[in-house]
């Protein structure tokens, strides 16, 4: 019997019960949320039961949403069940005052860099990471970029004629 | 900060030296393929330990995507992987379908199938050929470039452009592939199989490479699975995992084809494994191009699907009909919003699983688009793969795995 | 099976007067067994045709750079055979890619290591003025950093264009004056880069 999303979502209200929320199915992915306390539990689980299996991190990335106070911050992981061909994604929201998020690294290898990714792009603080610093901008950056309060382009830019782009 | 490097470690009693030598491999070096650092610590010519730097050229490509509507978008994918960019920007189009919820025609998807393969060949010619530069051997090197430029003369047929080539549009193609493109095509399916042979001649049984590749690197198939390795390096280790196959999108589902599995994920298999697929997508081009031959009158004039909101309409329409003039300025000046979803779409890259994870709030432009890049996650192994080896071992390893600089940090 | 063989019995006449491969001499005085000339005519003329390039390629220009060594748009016929990857020992710094900040202190450093007399083009929109990537991490424009002779448009510039530049590097190198790199205006330019 392949493995569906019914099945899954059944197994993890199951054992999660309440702390497991937020169920939706879009274009075909299960969709759910979890506190941040629970992600390790939630991936454990999801790797060790024999019938669901998901021991491929596609990806892990955040969301900066800026207008949800207080869970401003969603790191979601991408799982993929390589045998019945399943993904789902799993969010996990955090405030921006306290950007505290257990690391994956231990369960999953892959999680090493894009874990570092998502620190340097937004600020997410992985606890228990091995060595939790900047990979792709330089080292001295003092912000993090892709957060929705930063623009886009050098702000110390003198060369650029405002009057040509429409902004003076 | 943890200080996560050390030099001059301190090697036990036994050993030659008292402690290791720091060496540090790029980012300005021949042997790595675009700007990536490796800080070496050696004893001797054995590789204690290493540890890699990115970042040299990041671009912002994910901040730059959340100011441009979806189909200006598609110049960004293609500095993803740039040797193979027809197949970023195919998927970057598939992604957008599949939030538009639009169904493409079956000549639309066998002309993509067409360019796709044509973009992977390219893409694992460069590697494999750039394997033998890098043990020595220029030859095969000089020999195939000659191929790619007749790849290059299709793709120019098609849409103007070589290398960067923003193929296609979202629902299709811009214009209908010309006879002339047809015949390029024909002539590149007649002459490439030999020296593709050539090429395999040259390096395949050639007991130089073969004793420089074989045991370099190797990987098991749980380590890898555990990186998060896809595409031809975990295809290597023994793991038949191929997007193509396993959701077929596209309509890759009509082609027969094989996937070429290795056994030890070494640099010889990584050779192999991506040669075996150069010749599976040959053969499928050729029966691409054979399906594309039997559509007949109107429907070999079909190549794109109804998408008003984001296909620009034909000139003549736009100057004779209301509606056309409406949609062709609402499109130029960026007036469409886009509907509201969360969408992951996949395709396989000439390094593996290219995902998209594009969030869209219902404006104009993304409210959050995402690459999964092969390369950048795969990277991270490459301590694992050369700790305890020799240094022209990790020289080797590099050009095996195939990192393309622009799919590394986007 | 191997390929018939031919051999060359009946060679043609070469046209010399329309072959391209005979080069134009230098202005000068030319007498039995003796040639006189400006010295920065034969020194440029020389250097112009045995330049060793640094390809400093970073991304896409970079695979059109790998097309013009190539047999297709060869390069080696220009002279510029030997490419280098050490700067103690090349003439030409090809940029060829977009630099960002992060490598931007790299390619100074390069720059600083190459000897006089030495050039530098810049191939690419992205090395030009930091192409379609107006971003907080790319820097725009390598002459923000580094001195540059010749520019090349494009988004990657075909092989012929690049090979347009490189002859424009050509043209500057065989016009050089002898004295140039010790003049007054090379030493402010200099200057202005913060180089000694």
């Amino acid at each position: 019997m392949a493995l569906t999303n019914e099945h899954v979502q059944l197994r993890l209200t199951e054992k999660f019960g309440e702390l497991v929320s937020d169920f939706e199915t879009t274009y075909g992915m299960l969709d759910f949320e979890a506190p941040k306390e629970q992600n390790l539990k939630v991936l454990q689980f999801l790797y060790d039961e024999a019938d669901l299996n998901f021991q491929f991190m596609t990806d892990l990335t955040a969301v900066n949403y800026p207008d949800k106070i207080g869970r401003e911050l969603a790191v979601v992981y991408h799982l993929h069940n390589l045998q019945d061909n399943l993904r789902i994604r799993f969010k996990v929201f955090t405030s921006i005052e306290n950007t505290d998020v257990f690391t994956a690294c231990k369960l999953f290898s892959a999680a090493n860099w894009m874990e570092r990714e998502t620190y340097d792009f937004f600020g997410v603080n992985f606890v228990g990471h091995p060595n939790l610093i900047r990979i792709l901008n330089v080292d001295e950056m003092d912000y993090f970029p892709m957060r929705k309060e930063y623009p886009l382009e050098d702000q110390t830019r003198v060369d650029k004629d405002d009057e040509m782009f429409g902004r003076g | 900060m943890t200080e996560h490097h050390q030099h001059h470690i301190k090697l036990p009693e036994g050993s030659i030296e008292k402690q290791t030598t720091t060496l540090n491999v790029g980012p300005t070096h021949p042997a790595t393929h675009g700007v990536f650092q490796n800080i070496m610590e050696l004893d001797g010519e054995r590789i204690v330990s290493t540890e890699q730097t990115v970042g040299y050229i990041h671009r912002a490509f994910e901040k730059l995507s959340e100011r441009r509507p979806l189909y200006q978008i598609t110049p960004i994918t293609d500095r993803l992987n740039y040797c193979s960019s027809p197949i970023n920007n195919m998927g970057w189009h598939l992604t957008c379908e599949k939030l538009l919820g639009v169904q493409t025609p079956k000549r639309v998807d066998y002309l993509r199938i067409i360019i796709m393969e044509l973009a992977r060949i390219s893409d694992h010619l460069i590697c494999n050929s750039i394997m033998g530069v890098d043990t020595g051997a220029y030859t095969g090197f000089m020999y195939i470039m000659q191929f790619r430029e007749l790849i290059y003369e299709i793709y120019e047929e098609i849409c103007g452009s070589r290398l960067t080539t923003n193929i296609g549009r979202i629902g299709g193609f811009e214009r209908n592939f010309t006879n002339k493109a047809f015949t390029k095509l024909e002539k590149f399916l007649k002459e490439y199989p030999a020296a593709l042979r050539e090429l395999e001649n040259l390096f395949t049984r050639n007991r130089i490479f073969m004793d420089r590749t074989i045991g370099a690197g190797p990987i098991s198939a749980e380590r890898a699975l555990n990186y998060g390795f896809t595409g031809p390096n975990l295809r290597a280790a023994g793991v038949d995992y191929d997007v193509r196959v396993h959701s077929p999108y596209s309509s890759y589902e009509d082609f027969d084809f094989k996937v070429p599995v290795g056994t030890t994920g070494d640099s010889y298999d990584r050779f192999l494994v991506r040669n075996g697929e150069m010749w599976e997508s040959l053969n499928i081009l050729n029966q691409a191009y054979r399906k594309v031959q039997e559509f007949k009158g109107t429907e070999a004039d079909v190549y794109h699907a109804d998408v008003p909101e984001y296909y620009l309409p034909k000139k003549e329409d736009v100057y004779t009909k209301m509606e056309a003039l409406i949609w062709h300025f609402k499109i130029i000046m960026g007036e469409i919003d886009m509907p509201k979803g969360e969408v992951y779409h996949s395709v396989e890259g000439g390094n593996g699983e290219l995902g998209f994870y594009l969030i869209s709030d219902g404006g104009r432009t993304p409210f959050r688009l995402h690459f999964r890049r092969p390369s950048f996650i795969y990277y991270q192994a490459f301590p694992e793969l050369v700790t305890g080896g020799m240094l022209s071992d990790a020289i080797v390893v590099m050009s095996s795995l195939n990192l393309i600089a622009g799919e590394l940090d986007a | 099976m191997s390929r018939p063989v031919r051999f060359n019995t009946t060679p043609i006449e070469a046209h010399l007067k329309e072959a391209p491969s005979v080069g134009e001499a230098p202005d000068g005085y030319a007498g039995e067994g003796f040639f006189t000339s400006k010295l920065s005519d034969v020194v440029g003329l020389a250097r112009k045709n045995s330049l060793w390039p640094l390809p400093f390629a970073t991304s896409c220009c970079g695979i059109e750079f790998m097309a013009t060594m190539a047999s297709h748009y060869d390069l080696a016929r220009f002279g510029a055979e030997r490419v280098g990857f050490s700067p103690r020992q090349c003439d030409l710094l090809m940029v060829m890619g977009t630099i960002s900040k992060k490598m931007g202190p790299v390619l100074r450093q390069v720059y600083l290591q190459m000897a006089e007399p030495r050039w530098v083009i810049s191939v690419g929109a992205c090395a030009c003025s930091g192409g379609i990537f107006d971003t907080y991490s790319v820097l725009q424009g390598i002459d923000q950093i580094i001195p540059v002779d010749v520019y090349v448009p494009g988004c990657p510039p075909r092989p012929e264009a690049i090979l347009d530049g490189f002859m424009k590097i050509q043209d500057l190198v065989g016009q050089e004056s002898i004295r140039r790199r010790n003049s007054d205006q090379y030493k402010a330019l200099m200057n202005s880069y913060g180089i000694e």
